[in-house]
């Protein structure tokens, strides 16, 4: 063999285990799902394999679905809309301080290494009947007695926002990081006010870290299967919470791949969507 | 909008995003028995209890041995592939890197139900080895990401040196690339531990009958309700996931300055 053809075949060699790895565990399942939500899950026990249209049918057209779908991308919407109001000013403070940028990125990432599920439970600490913001208010004397204040949409909303808050600041940061200040400066010198500067000049510059960084947020929130169960009440159930109850707790296989299909159709087309006028590369700043 | 209202605004969401998690560190501290405010004192008997918790310290071990396998595979395999991706110039890279952080862009319950399904068709169904390979694929992109900012950095120039004073290539790899790409590994292996540590959703769909995680062990001690041992054991995961990386890079500090590098 030559030493071009070598040379050219080195990268697959190192490239195969993980290309390996991805289509075998993710994307011949994927595959492998589309074909199962077609077969049928028979009373009996056991899946009838074939080509049934009933999980599909029954996923579109059953009310139940539709409005716990449109449900779930109402609480992502929400919650990214949230988070980039909290975020963004947030970000922006970091990308122009001076002295505290390093310790602030450094708490920054803190939350990532903190396991999701106790940022999520902490919030019972704080809202629960015996929690903190009871207790103060109870000695304060506004309230009498504790008053449930969890287990609704709008504690799932805050326990999301709380998980999803940091995707949106360093997405946000990073765009705003690559923006030259000079650009506001010179604004600023032709006669715009600052708010002006920003709102014409920073403000359009950053909208791709904005994107990136919403789009992992409602991506992410649409998602997400552990914050109903341990924030919400019975009512708050979001999509995921019925994919793991067809799965786990039915064991009705055909009708959760039906179901898993279809959240990631539509969070599929969102992605595409992204990916079509922005390009993957923003998302892969914003994550590394 | 003043200079001044953003950075209240700053510490307002830096609070909002750390006070939660430090009453949790705070509350696994209380003497008090019902583990609720106000705190009666200061004790560490939540602490022991754990300890003595049988079905806790399983959990851990559990914990422990997948995070560390889960490292072991998911940076052996991202370290190949990020080379491939710095080094070569390989063509349709742009799709192989979309492909290679697949995993993060579907939702992790897709993934989760897509694996299961799957290695259960063929005669793998939930346990300890499905466990694994969700862990593994699920952590890979992580690591891509991570390994691939860091092997940028590196120049050819020293390896060029070492192949033309006659090494072979798989020397100047252990000699002279493997040394140099060292933090890349660390880092790499690290997220992929702490990312395996905290997972939940993934491994509530693989795990099999009896085996619990720290996460899903704190998920099903939270179906009770709230208890001052499950802030403690979330005070301990924090210490792991937070304080080890920390302590590592602190100690990676010391090292490259004596060696003075």
């Amino acid at each position: 063999m030559s030493v071009e053809a070598r040379e050219a075949r080195q990268p697959w060699i190192l490239l195969s285990p993980a290309l390996g790895a991805v289509t075998f565990l993710l994307l011949v399942p994927l595959i492998f799902i589309i074909v199962y939500s077609f077969w049928l899950r028979s009373a009996i026990g056991g899946d009838q394999v074939g080509f049934y249209l009933d999980n599909w049918q029954k996923v579109l057209t059953d009310r139940f679905y539709r409005d716990i779908l449109l449900n779930t991308l109402k609480i992502a919407a929400v919650t990214t809309f949230i988070c980039a109001l909290m975020g963004y000013p947030a970000a922006y403070f970091i990308a122009r301080s001076k002295g505290s940028k390093m310790v602030l990125l450094l708490l920054l990432m803190l939350p990532f290494w903190i396991s999701y599920i106790i940022r999520t439970m902490s919030w019972i600490n704080i809202l629960g009947t015996s929690g903190a913001l009871n207790t103060l208010l109870v000695s304060v004397g506004v309230i009498s007695e504790p008053v449930q204040m969890l287990y609704n949409e709008a504690t799932v909303i805050l326990g999301l926002v709380h998980f999803l808050l940091p995707f949106m600041v360093l997405n946000v940061y990073v765009s705003l990081e690559g923006i030259d200040t000079n650009l506001e400066d010179a604004a600023t010198s032709l006669g715009a006010t600052r708010w002006q500067a920003f709102l014409q000049v920073t403000l359009p510059l950053s909208l791709p870290g904005l994107a990136a960084g919403g789009l992992l947020c409602f991506v992410l929130g649409a998602g997400t299967y552990i914050t109903p169960v341990i924030l919400g009440g019975p009512r708050d159930a979001m999509f995921a919470n019925l994919v793991f109850e067809a799965i786990i707790t039915q064991l009705n296989w055909p009708l959760g791949s039906a179901l898993s299909l279809l959240l990631l159709m539509v969070l599929g087309v969102l992605v595409a969507i992204y990916n079509r006028y922005l390009g993957m590369s923003q998302l892969a700043k914003g994550l590394g | 909008m003043g200079w001044n209202a953003i950075r209240i605004w700053t510490v307002l969401v830096y609070g909002f995003m750390f006070l939660p998690v430090a009453v949790v560190v705070l509350l696994s501290f209380n003497a008090n028995q019902f583990g609720s405010f106000p705190m009666s004192g200061v004790s560490l008997r939540w602490f022991e209890e754990l300890w003595h918790n049988d079905a806790v310290m399983r959990a851990f071990r559990t914990s422990i041995v997948l995070g560390l396998m889960t490292a072991v595979i998911s940076t052996t395999l991202g370290i190949l592939a990020s080379l491939a991706l710095v080094r070569y110039n390989v063509p349709g890279r742009n799709t192989i890197t979309t492909l290679l952080i697949a995993p993060i862009l579907v939702p992790e319950v897709v993934l989760a139900v897509a694996l299961l399904l799957f290695l259960n068709w063929l005669g793998i169904g939930k346990s300890f080895a499905l466990l694994l390979a969700g862990h593994v694929i699920f952590t890979l992109p992580f690591v891509i990401l991570v390994v691939q900012a860091r092997l940028v950095s590196i120049k050819r120039d020293v390896e060029e040196a070492a192949l033309s004073l006659g090494a072979n290539p798989v020397q100047t790899f252990f000699s002279v690339t493997l040394p140099l790409m060292l933090p890349a590994v660390a880092a790499g292996a690290l997220f992929a531990f702490t990312i395996s540590f905290d997972d939940i959703t993934g491994t509530l769909f693989w795990k099999p009958g009896g085996v619990e995680t720290v996460p899903t062990q704190i998920f099903s001690m939270l179906r009770n309700s709230i208890s001052p041992e499950i802030n403690a054991l979330g005070t301990v995961m924090i210490i792991m996931t937070v304080g080890l990386p920390l302590l590592g890079a602190a100690v990676a500090r010391k090292l490259a300055m004596k060696s003075g590098t």
